[in-house]
This record gives structure tokens, C-alpha cells and sequence, in this order.
């Protein structure tokens, strides 16, 4: 494990980081450290510990927005904002526990810096569609700022969605300034349990389509459903495909009522509350409690919502013992393939999907493989151009995660 | 010409303008015919956008109608160091679309076909060309609508709404343009053509979908979109709301937000824009207040109703004189029939008038609006606002009247002292209007050098020569060779127990 050195301001981080410049010498960038795993393994001289640039900087809830340092806690964030009745809407995920780390320990750095958004991305937008602004500092040891503090801006180019889901290759991000939105008032989720995976897609998207406003949208096949610690969903041993609502005490009740009719006749209903919807969300959005254990290689498969079913079928004929479950209204399909593990496998998922907008992300696997193998689905040439420019304008000696993202860069 | 500005835009190439012939031949071939405008008449119609202040005749205009001829039109000017300056309908109010004496401005007018309309996926592909509103009108008779709605939704295209990131009065609930597009395809300036997004969602590798949008023109030309759709909300409706003091209506939208409310739309109009609106089409407006507000809550029947009531409540207790709750869509339309008419009716008592947009934080704006009357006063010009109230996005409508010499230029001045206020209180120049040339020069107010320089590079990693839309966003061009130098500092390190290798 090579040595980590822990910036306590901005001004330390950017000597550092002028340092390693002009020493030629990579850092691997962290926060908490919950996905060092994510991304191809990074080939560095020293990491570079974030978590010393900590802390609510500012936070105005009637303006909806909150500016924080890049190595706050998300546990401290949601407190904070939970205070005031309000959240981060585009739900971040704990991966920590899949990466076989600790719970609750991640950081907004690391979530922004991934673009890491859950169940209510298809309502809410992701992660990218909630920062409002960032400061960071560039692989050429310059401070920036990027955006704005408000909520409507459109002064100069957004490089703060550019540096958003970047993996720290581009920047080491100090602060951000993230839109917050209020807390739902009431939610409830509605089962609907025994219909195949094109069935249950198909349900999504009519709910999808509807004027019942959902907020999350996912499909979970008979052996997914058996790992699920929520009572009510377990033990009805079938497939469940759910559906949430989330909005004032009268609205939902409404909506619940119509979404109810759309789902009469395909198959039995059950409806969550409260706690126990709380805790099917949070399994679909943190991934792990519901795939089999770390000897898997998990997968990310992004399609058109419509095109998830049949993605995945095309896969269970080459691997049928993979498992899956869908969310965004079948448009995220989280694959799970047991051993035996390599690139020829890596190849057919990559062959399986849509041939028009598909994309296949390797989230968790050895570190050999993710060597081996592309973990983000490879651009056409044109694009894989434009990127490698884009990462040399920004740090020229990659010396930021280089190779995290894609090798040799 | 009276009333039109004088703008530094990069200095025509001599090289270039002698080419003129050559350039318009070399164009004829790619696009033959009518698509190829160089008659000087014809050409008079592209020398400015929804900016008319700044005028410029470009050396041509040529209206490609497919994505192989936008190729071979960029791959061509590229290899020969000629502008482009891409343009929609020309209706963008910051000037993206104001040509250049040696550039040819391509126009994306011809580009009008509904590609794919997909409701299982909630997506619709359009060329760039279709305007923001026939989105939704080719889609509504299935209950869907395209959100963004921009004031010029008649007549601006969405390819123009994506080189923006335009805004409009919904964007507080519904996002910007940003926030709903799903993908594009766009042609660099190499000719190489990429698709960026698409119907799947996050799909991984920088966001470039990202910075296209809200890029101006700048980064490379689009040729397709693909947005998403939603179901239109089952109701609507709107309170009306008269305030004693603008601060009290400032309260109002405080505390709208803080109780956990976020409004399909939330106006507020100053009273000089409620007399001139109420002048101009009689929506009804209470006379004798200082500002109000349109509050529209849009979803179910039975959570709009209810939301009516909590804001009721909450604009009592703020002190609200005058409450009115729209009892029907007639009625609803006619509180927005004064805030939708504010421009024509401020042209009603002016000869002239510019549109600021600025975002400030919301708790400002009776500061803001204090500070502006002075402004107005040092000037010795009228002001009007409207004002995007749930997300803090200023509109100042600056009167003037052009044929008085002199008058264009003070309104100018005035204009950039309100923008530079919006920056100090902690605010952003647009809020969805764009830097275009209007603002350019006002960027060094909001950001410094190295951050400027940061958005520099990114212009570089996709044009490096600058032909695409020079002359905008940025106050001085660098050369990127510049850009790309590095300044290496050897020295001392904060950490002496790093280890050495």
C-alpha cells in the first residue's frame, strides 16, 4: 500500500500538488477511501488523503442551496440537511459495505467525483444535476472555480459537470455547492409481486408515463427478492417489481389509488410504509445487500429502460447462473457473474448489449481484471480523442489518478 | 446606424475577407442552390440576433440540411482557418448568434424533422432546427409535455436552447435545459461526427453532454436531440398575491420554500412593471401594492388544492393585501396574462428597452432592488423587473430610447452596474439568458483569471484553432499553445515525510 499524505487546507493541497508536478509523481485521490476499487487500479507514488478538507461551509435553506468541503462526511451532510427538512433529492449510495468497507463513511467528494446517483436519478436528476458550483485544483496546480452559488446559472461553460464524474482526473475537487431540496413528506411504495422481467419493466414504464409522479422505479427477480431484508418483500418468495411515490400526505394516498388500478390484473399488490419502504430503497440503491457476496464480478449495465429485459436475457444465455435486478424503470440493470471471471467474459457482456446506446461499467471485480479488461465502456475513436485532450489540458503529466478511467491516461 | 453598439470582436482577417469568392464557391459545392446565401440583401437578415444592439454582415450564410454537409461545411473551414458562427433562430438575447465580418454564420434552420417519438422511454429525438414548443406539440395528444419552456418558446429551436441552457419560468421545479436533455449529436469542428447520451442514463466518461450544453456555439455544432418527455401535471393553478413592501413579498417566497413547498412557477413583478402591465392587457393586478406575486402549483387536483391552502396561510401571515386564488384556467391564464406581456407592455411606454438576467440569492433581492433604484437614478433611466422568483433569476428591463444619442450607451452602462451588483451579493451574471458578447466583458467580475483560463482548456480540447464562434464568452483570446504552458514550481513541500523516490 503506498504512503498517503493528508492536505489540511486548499494551500497545502495545491503545494502538493505543484509538487508531484514538478516531480513528475502520480497521486491516487480519496476521500474516505469506500471506492478505491471503483475505476481501474491506479499506479500511484503516493495517495492523497481529502478528508482533511472537511466541513459545512455555508447553508442557506430558504435559497435551497449548501456549500461543503470536498472530504465532508455524507452522514454529516444528511444530518445537517435533515435538520431543515431537507436532502441531497438524487439519493447517494453507500457503496461502502460492497467494497467489503465500512458503512456510513463516504464522502460527497467521492460521490460527486463518481457521479454516483440512486433510485430517484429517474425524477430527480443525478448527481451532476445537483452540484451548482465546485472549487477545485487542476493536475496543473492551479486553483479554479467552476459555476455558481445559486440555483439557476449559465455563466460560462459547466465545468463543474465536467469535473463531476470525472474520478478525479481532472481536478482534485476542495468544495462544492450542491442544491438541496425538501424532504418528502409522506411516501409509500407499491409491490407488485410474480411478473416476469419484461412484464415488470413494462409496468415501470407505464408508471413511468403516468401523471402518478413517481420517484423510483425498480424490478427485482425471484432469486434477488430472497436476499432482501425487508420482510414484507422476502417472503412473498416472487419476483417484486416496485413502484414509489413521494409528496404531500393527500397527494400520495391519491396516486397510490391510481397506480393501484394500473397494476390490476397483473398480479397481487402489497404496499409499503414508512420504514420498511425506507429500507427496500436504500437496499436497491446500495446494491450489495441484494447480489450474491464479493466473488461475483458486479456489473453496471446503463440501456434505454425498455431494452433492460431483453439485455439481460441475451446475457443468461452465455452465464446463466448471473443474477440481476433493474432499477430506473429497467434502465440500470446491477449484474452480478460468478466465477470464473476474465476478459472473454467481459467481452460477451460488453456483445450483449443494445447495439444502439448501451453501456456496461465493471463496478467490482479483482484488480487484475480491471486491468485487463476496459471498465468503462470504450469510446469510438473520435471521442476517446476528444477525452485524452481533455485530460491533458487539465493535467498534462497525469499525475492525477491517471489510468483510473482509462489506461495510459 | 442609431442605437447600435459598438462591439470589440476579434479583428477581421485580411487573409480571409480577400477570399470572399472562393470561400462562397467553395460553400456552393457543398451546399448548392438557395442553401448558400452571399447576395448582400439576404445577408442582412443574419447581421444580428435577439440582441439588436450589436449588428455584423457575415461574409455568408449557409443552410446545410444534412449532417454530412454541417461534416463537410466545419471540415472545410477548418482546413482553411475560416469562423463559424452556428446559429438557430436567432433569437438568443445575449448575442451567441452575432456574426463576424470574416466568418460565415451556418444555420441550422433547415434541420425541422420529428425523428422518434419514444413514450415507453419518455424520449423524443429531434433535429436541432424544431422549435422548444412543437416538442410539445407533437407530443401532447398522449398527455406529455417537453418542460423547459423559454418566453420564446414559439420561435427558439432546441438546438439554440442547448448551446444556451435556457431556462424559463418553470425551471425552479423542472430544471433547466440541462436538466432534460438526454443526448445529442454534434459535429466537431474536425468534422468528425459524436453522439453524446442517448436514451440510457449515466452511462459513464466525461461529461461532455454537460459542457455541450450551455457551451454557445462554441464547442461544436449540433445535429441532433434527444430530450426527455413528461406527463403533463393531471392541474394547475395560481394565486395571485398583492405585497405592502417587496420585502414582504420576499418573505413570502422564504417561507414558500421553507416549508418544504417547490412551486411549478413563482413570479414576482416590482410596481412599475404592474402598471405597465396592467396598463398594457388588464389582467386584474392590484394597483396599490409595491410587488406580486404569481405562485402556480401544479400536480394531482388534490395535493394542488392543498398546496393552495399552506400557501395561503403562508402569505397571510406574511401580509399579503390582496389574495386571490384562480378558481379556473381562465382565470389562471389572466394572472399570467400581465407577467407573459411584460416585455411588449414595457415597449409600450418606451421607445426602447434592454433585458438584464441576472441570479441573485433570493434574501437579496430587497437590498438588490433598493441598490437598482439608486442605479436607476445615477443613470438617469427607468427600471421595470420581473423576476423568476423561486430561483433568484432576475430580469431588470432597462427603458431608454435609442434615437436619443447617447441613451444606448448609458442603458449599457446601466445594465453592467446591475450585473456586477448581482456578482457581489453573491449572485451570477445570467441566469439563463447566456454570456454571448453582452456579458463577456463583465466575466473578470465573476471570475478570476485561472478559473477563466480553466474554461479556456476546455475550449482548446475541442477547437484549437478557434474558428468555432470566436469573439464570444471570453474577454481576451488566448492562444491555446499559451494555455498550455506550465508553470512548474520547484521548492519546498508542506510534507517532509513524503518519501523520496
Amino acid at each position: 500500500m503506498v504512503k498517503a499524505v493528508k492536505p489540511k487546507d486548499e494551500k497545502d493541497l495545491v503545494q502538493l500538488i505543484r509538487w508531484a508536478l514538478a516531480e513528475e509523481k502520480p497521486l491516487e485521490l480519496m476521500g474516505a477511501g469506500t471506492k478505491r476499487s471503483l475505476g481501474r487500479p491506479v499506479d500511484a507514488a503516493l495517495a492523497l488523503d481529502l478528508t482533511g478538507l472537511s466541513g459545512i461551509v455555508d447553508y442557506q435553506p430558504e435559497e435551497l442551496v449548501i456549500t461543503v468541503r470536498a472530504g465532508t462526511s455524507i452522514a454529516l451532510l444528511d444530518a445537517t440537511l435533515r435538520q431543515r427538512g431537507q436532502c441531497l433529492a438524487f439519493e447517494p449510495a453507500d457503496l461502502g459495505p460492497l467494497y467489503g468497507g465500512p458503512a456510513g463513511s463516504g464522502t460527497i467528494g467521492g460521490i460527486v467525483g463518481c457521479n454516483l446517483s440512486g433510485p430517484r436519478r429517474i425524477k430527480a436528476g443525478a448527481a451532476r444535476d445537483h452540484v451548482l458550483g465546485l472549487s477545485g485544483v487542476s493536475g496543473l496546480g492551479e486553483s479554479f472555480k467552476a459555476g455558481g452559488k445559486v440555483v439557476k446559472n449559465v455563466t460560462g461553460y459547466d465545468l463543474a459537470k465536467l469535473v463531476t464524474g470525472s474520478y478525479g482526473t481532472l481536478a482534485a475537487i476542495t468544495e462544492i455547492t450542491l442544491k438541496a431540496l425538501p424532504l418528502p413528506e409522506k411516501t409509500r411504495t407499491l409491490l407488485v409481486f410474480g411478473l416476469s422481467d419484461a412484464d415488470g419493466v413494462k409496468l415501470l414504464c407505464d408508471a413511468a408515463g403516468s401523471p402518478a409522479e413517481v420517484s423510483g422505479l425498480a424490478h427485482l427477480p425471484s432469486d434477488v427478492v430472497r436476499r432482501s431484508r425487508v420482510d414484507y418483500v422476502k417472503r412473498a418468495g416472487a419476483a417484486a417489481t416496485a413502484i414509489r411515490i413521494e409528496g404531500p400526505a393527500p397527494s400520495v394516498v391519491v396516486r397510490l389509488e391510481a397506480l393501484k388500478a394500473l397494476a390490476r390484473g397483473r398480479g397481487p399488490v402489497e404496499e409499503l410504509h414508512g420504514s420498511n419502504s425506507a429500507a427496500l430503497w436504500s437496499e436497491i440503491r446500495d446494491i450489495a445487500p441484494l447480489l450474491p457476496d464479493r466473488s461475483s464480478d458486479l456489473w453496471r449495465l446503463s440501456v434505454a429502460p425498455t431494452e433492460g429485459p431483453g439485455t439481460f436475457a441475451r446475457l443468461c444465455q452465455s452465464m446463466p447462473l448471473a443474477q440481476a435486478f433493474y432499477d430506473w424503470s429497467g434502465g440500470l440493470i446491477w449484474l452480478a457473474v460468478p466465477p470464473p471471471s476474465g476478459p472473454a467474459r467481459a467481452e460477451a457482456i460488453r456483445a450483449a448489449l443494445p447495439r444502439v446506446g448501451g453501456h456496461a461499467t465493471l463496478i467490482r471485480a479483482s484488480d487484475d481484471l480491471r486491468r485487463q479488461v476496459a471498465v468503462f465502456q470504450p469510446e469510438v475513436p473520435a471521442l476517446a480523442a476528444l477525452t485524452a485532450r481533455i485530460k491533458r489540458a487539465y493535467d498534462p503529466k497525469s499525475i492525477l489518478n491517471p489510468g483510473r478511467m482509462v489506461a495510459g491516461l | 446606424m442609431v442605437g447600435v453598439l459598438a462591439m470589440l470582436m476579434p479583428k477581421p482577417e485580411e487573409r480571409i475577407l480577400a477570399q470572399r469568392e472562393a470561400v462562397i464557391a467553395a460553400l456552393r459545392e457543398l451546399v448548392p442552390g438557395e442553401g448558400t446565401i452571399a447576395d448582400p440583401a439576404a445577408l442582412k437578415a443574419y447581421e444580428t440576433d435577439g440582441l439588436t444592439a450589436y449588428r455584423q454582415i457575415p461574409m455568408a450564410v449557409v443552410l446545410p440540411s444534412t449532417v454530412e454537409q454541417v461534416a463537410a461545411i466545419l471540415r472545410y473551414c477548418h482546413g482553411n482557418g475560416i469562423k463559424v458562427v452556428p446559429r438557430g433562430a436567432g433569437t438568443g438575447l445575449s448575442g451567441g448568434a452575432l456574426p463576424l465580418a470574416d466568418g460565415i454564420v451556418l444555420g441550422l434552420g433547415k434541420f425541422k424533422r420529428v425523428l422518434e417519438i419514444d413514450f415507453a422511454n419518455r424520449a423524443v429525438s429531434v433535429q436541432p432546427g424544431v422549435t422548444n414548443l412543437a416538442i410539445t406539440q407533437a407530443v401532447e395528444h398522449a398527455g406529455f409535455y417537453y418542460a423547459p419552456d423559454p418566453s420564446s418558446q414559439i420561435a427558439c429551436t432546441i438546438g439554440g436552447n442547448i448551446a444556451e441552457n435556457s431556462g424559463g419560468v418553470h425551471s425552479l421545479k423542472y430544471g433547466m435545459t440541462t436538466n432534460n436533455v438526454l443526448g445529442v449529436e454534434i459535429v466537431l469542428i474536425d468534422g468528425e461526427i459524436v453522439r453524446l447520451g442517448g436514451k440510457e442514463l449515466d452511462a459513464g466518461g466525461y461529461d461532455l453532454l454537460g459542457v455541450i450544453t450551455g457551451s454557445e456555439g462554441m464547442l461544436g455544432v449540433i445535429t441532433e436531440v434527444t430530450v426527455r418527455i413528461l406527463q403533463k401535471p393531471e392541474t394547475a393553478r395560481a394565486l395571485l398575491l398583492g405585497f405592502p413592501t417587496n420585502e414582504a413579498a420576499g418573505q413570502c417566497v422564504a417561507d414558500v420554500i421553507a416549508a418544504g413547498i417547490i412551486p411549478g412557477g413563482m413570479e414576482m413583478m416590482d410596481r412599475a412593471m404592474i402598471h405597465a402591465t396592467e396598463a398594457y392587457c388588464r389582467p386584474g393586478y392590484p394597483l396599490d401594492v409595491e410587488a406580486i406575486l404569481i405562485v402556480e402549483l401544479d400536480g394531482p387536483k388534490v395535493e394542488v388544492d392543498h398546496l393552495i391552502g399552506r400557501v395561503r396561510e403562508i402569505a397571510t401571515a406574511c401580509g399579503a393585501v390582496s389574495i386571490r386564488a384562480s378558481e379556473s384556467d381562465e382565470e389562471r391564464l389572466r394572472f399570467w396574462a400581465g407577467r407573459k406581456n411584460a416585455f411588449p407592455a414595457v415597449g409600450r411606454i418606451s421607445p426602447d428597452y434592454m433585458c438584464m438576467d441576472g441570479t441573485i440569492p433570493r434574501k437579496r433581492l430587497p437590498e438588490v432592488l433598493e441598490r437598482m433604484r439608486a442605479l436607476s437614478a445615477k443613470h438617469g433611466l427607468r427600471v421595470a423587473n420581473v423576476f423568476h422568483a423561486g430561483d433568484g433569476n432576475l430580469h431588470p428591463l432597462i427603458l431608454f430610447d435609442a434615437n436619443v444619442p447617447g441613451e444606448t450607451e448609458k442603458a449599457e452602462a446601466f445594465g453592467a452596474d446591475i450585473l456586477r451588483l448581482c456578482v457581489e451579493v453573491g449572485g451570477v451574471l445570467t441566469g439563463e439568458h447566456g454570456v454571448g458578447v453582452e456579458k463577456r466583458d463583465l466575466m473578470p467580475a465573476m471570475f478570476g483569471e485561472a478559473d477563466i483560463a480553466q474554461q479556456q482548456r476546455l475550449k482548446c480540447a475541442f477547437d484549437p484553432d478557434g474558428r468555432l464562434n470566436p469573439g464570444k464568452v471570453f474577454p481576451t483570446l488566448h492562444r491555446c499553445a499559451e494555455l498550455g504552458k506550465m508553470h512548474v514550481h520547484r521548492g519546498q513541500i508542506p510534507f517532509p515525510d513524503i518519501p523520496r523516490f
